[in-house]
């Protein structure tokens, strides 16, 4: 971390919080470059939000420092909250205002002058599709029309940096789409996202990844470069896809089998985690005598959800060693 | 831009439009009052009038019926039964039919004729305290009176002749004193519940956290949100007076314009209170719960209902405490005793004093999102 922290989007080092006895947040450093979407994912509770309210300044740092779009959170928080917008998971909308005023409320809130004003909400009226609904009520809309009004409020005053707090959370599949579409479009421009969310196939379109678990971030990187990790794909071992009609009971009798070190059902297949030594032939033969037909057995690069699973299991078994 | 006010005017519109936005809800905290009012002021009277009274004259002559009379034409005593004997007087009074028994013995006619001292039997039910304490006051003084006639007889006047003037509410109507100290509490009540709910509304909906990553400051947030609700607090003020003088007819002696500006820092003080309920609340229960914390010393210990000066010392150091006191004692002064500035200038700044205090709390509490834990 020898960059320097002016040039990042975010730089953060050594992040700590505690609430009382309880640490949320233990040694968290990672640094976010300009124009990335970067994905912070983990488990619920195991510190994400607060991240974003350290970074944001809703929360003090208990330790360490962060620099966001080059200025030192712990010092000037307001220069901070100038140069970002946020976005959390409940869309902060005010429901008995119109779409129109809520955005009119926003702007005059960052102090955007009147001619900016009307020149920034056509803008985002246009990117966002609000325009049939400016008169109507925050309430009245639908959720995907919510978290695109919400989106549009975070972005009036034309941040660098854009906190996402699961933007996707309880929205239909084609508004999430959508809603990625946009992203995208923005990070074209040069606006660094950093966005938190449970859906893997939303982990796999970052830039840039980091999974956090228990207040410790355990990965930090590109998808790819995550995939390839040791802890993930341990030497001499190899992942495969198993087709077959019979899932369910195939899963039963692959984990008894030596020699498989992990599976689990995806749709109509089990992904397991094999040592090298075992013929993906061998596999076949015995499933095949407890009466299992395979289709098709073929090799698979590991999905981010993969590595995430992995990397759980490993800190978990951490976790409780040093309990022990 | 490190303006301290940041966000004032952002802020004070967005609240304009959601007053706007529920007219409903502006309507009730209007009206609720003035019915409250109207239930108080028609029901309660403080004045203890038309005691239900049972009575058993055992003489039945002239004398005793002249002193049945007199207690009547009192106007404390309502007779509400004649009985025929000392069970039935008891009953009465047991059963709560009657508060007040009074027994002639048969032989008061003859007593008095003889000028020999006759005795009346009077039983009064303790049970509330201040109906006994009027009924002993008036049936001593009926007692006192009826013997000193029969002693002078028409001979002469009394030694000493005390006369007892009421000031300032001579009638001694209830109203006139009950309203105004109620325009303290109807106030209070309004504008805390609306400031700490407009908050606390925020805080459920998740945009206090969103303004917090704003650039908005804690007294540009706090004012914005502070001054509509003084708007509303002051409409209200003006309802509750004019219902007062119009429909109460309780004379106001002092200055009206007085009286509204000393009324500023109550308001300021009350709106105070909400946005420092708010600060600890997080759902509108619980800023129901707090709020009600706050008026029930407002009640009890501002003099509203019990005089200060009769309370237990360490209520009365509490008293101090209690912003109600002063305005009650800023709106009883100018409505009932015709006070002016040089009287009152002490209360209102008490007030003022009390309501930047909270406010800075508040602010602080703001500042460092401890509402937010």
């Amino acid at each position: 971390m020898a960059k320097n922290p002016a040039a990042a989007a975010i730089s953060a080092e050594h992040l700590v919080r505690r609430f009382g006895n309880f640490t949320a947040v233990n040694d968290v450093s990672f640094r976010v470059e300009k124009g990335e979407i970067f994905g912070f994912l983990g488990p619920n509770g195991s510190g994400k939000t607060t991240v974003i309210k350290m970074l944001t300044g809703l929360l003090p740092l208990s330790g360490g420092s962060a620099f966001v779009e080059g200025v030192d959170v712990g010092a000037d928080s307001e220069s901070v909250r100038e140069r970002i917008g946020y976005m959390s998971q409940n869309f902060s909308l005010y429901y008995d205002l119109t779409v129109a005023e809520n955005l009119q409320f926003y702007g005059r809130i960052y102090s955007l002058e009147p001619a900016r004003l009307k020149r920034r909400i056509e803008e985002i009226v246009q990117l966002n599709g609000l325009a049939p609904y400016l008169t109507r009520l925050a309430a009245q809309l639908s959720g995907g029309w919510k978290q695109r009004l919400a989106l549009g409020c975070a972005m009036l005053h034309e941040p660098a940096l854009l906190f996402l707090d699961e933007p996707t959370a309880g929205i239909d599949p084609v508004a999430r789409r959508q809603l990625w579409d946009l992203l995208f479009e923005l990070s074209g421009h040069g606006i660094t996202f950093f966005v938190t969310t449970h859906y893997m196939d939303e982990a796999e379109r970052c830039s840039h990844v980091a999974y956090i678990y228990y207040g410790k971030l355990i990965a930090d990187g590109t998808p790819n470069s995550l995939r390839e990790l040791p802890d993930v794909q341990p030497q001499g071992t190899l992942r495969v896809e198993i087709t077959t009609p019979e899932v369910t009971r195939a899963l039963r009798f692959a984990r008894q089998i030596p020699g498989i070190r992990s599976a689990t059902i995806f749709g109509q297949s089990i992904h397991a985690l094999i040592e090298d030594h075992f013929n993906p032939d061998d596999l076949r033969d015995q499933l095949l005598k407890n009466g299992i037909v395979v289709t098709e057995i073929r090799p698979l690069a590991p999905s981010l959800e993969d590595v995430f699973v992995e990397l759980t299991c490993k800190h978990q078994a951490i976790l409780e060693a040093a309990r022990a | 831009m490190r303006n301290f006010f940041r966000g004032f005017r952002a802020v004070f519109y967005k609240e304009v439009l959601h007053v706007r936005r529920d007219p409903a809800t502006l309507f009730f905290s209007l009206v609720i009052p003035l019915l409250q009012m109207v239930v108080l002021g028609f029901g309660i009277d403080t004045n203890i009038r038309q005691v239900n009274t049972v009575v058993y004259n055992a003489d039945a002559r002239r004398e005793s019926r002249e002193l049945i009379d007199r207690l009547k034409n009192s106007d404390t005593f309502h007779i509400w039964r004649y009985v025929g004997n000392d069970q039935d007087l008891n009953d009465a009074i047991i059963a709560g039919k009657a508060r007040v028994g009074i027994k002639i013995p048969v032989d008061y006619s003859d007593r008095l004729l003889h000028n020999m001292s006759a005795q009346v039997l009077v039983l009064i039910d303790g049970s509330d305290s201040s109906v006994a304490g009027q009924a002993i006051n008036v049936t001593t003084a009926i007692g006192l009176d009826e013997s000193l006639r029969r002693v002078l007889e028409d001979r002469s006047t009394l030694a000493v002749d005390i006369r007892p003037k009421l000031l300032f509410n001579p009638d001694s109507r209830s109203p006139n004193f009950l309203l105004p100290g109620l325009t303290a509490i109807l106030l209070l009540n309004v504008t805390t519940f609306l400031t700490a709910f407009s908050i606390v509304r925020e805080k459920e909906r998740g945009t206090l956290e969103q303004l917090f990553v704003t650039p908005v400051r804690p007294m540009g947030l706090l004012l914005g949100k502070l001054l509509p609700y003084l708007a509303i607090g002051f409409s209200e003020l003006s309802l509750i007076l004019s219902f007062m003088r119009f429909v109460f007819q309780v004379p106001i002696h002092g200055s009206v314009l007085l009286l509204a500006f000393l009324s500023l820092p109550y308001l300021f003080v009350s709106l105070s209170i909400g946005i420092l309920v708010s600060s600890k609340a997080n759902t509108q229960s619980e800023a129901i719960q707090l709020a009600f914390l706050t008026f029930l010393p407002s009640i009890f210990f501002s003099g509203y209902i019990f005089p200060r000066e009769t309370m237990p010392t360490v209520f009365y150091v509490i008293s101090y405490f209690i912003p109600a006191s002063y305005y009650i004692n800023i709106t009883r002064g100018i409505i009932l005793r015709g006070a002016g500035i040089a009287h009152l200038w002490i209360d209102g700044l008490a007030l003022f004093a009390i309501g930047t205090i909270l406010l800075i709390i508040a602010a602080r509490r703001f500042q460092n999102k401890i509402i937010m834990a």
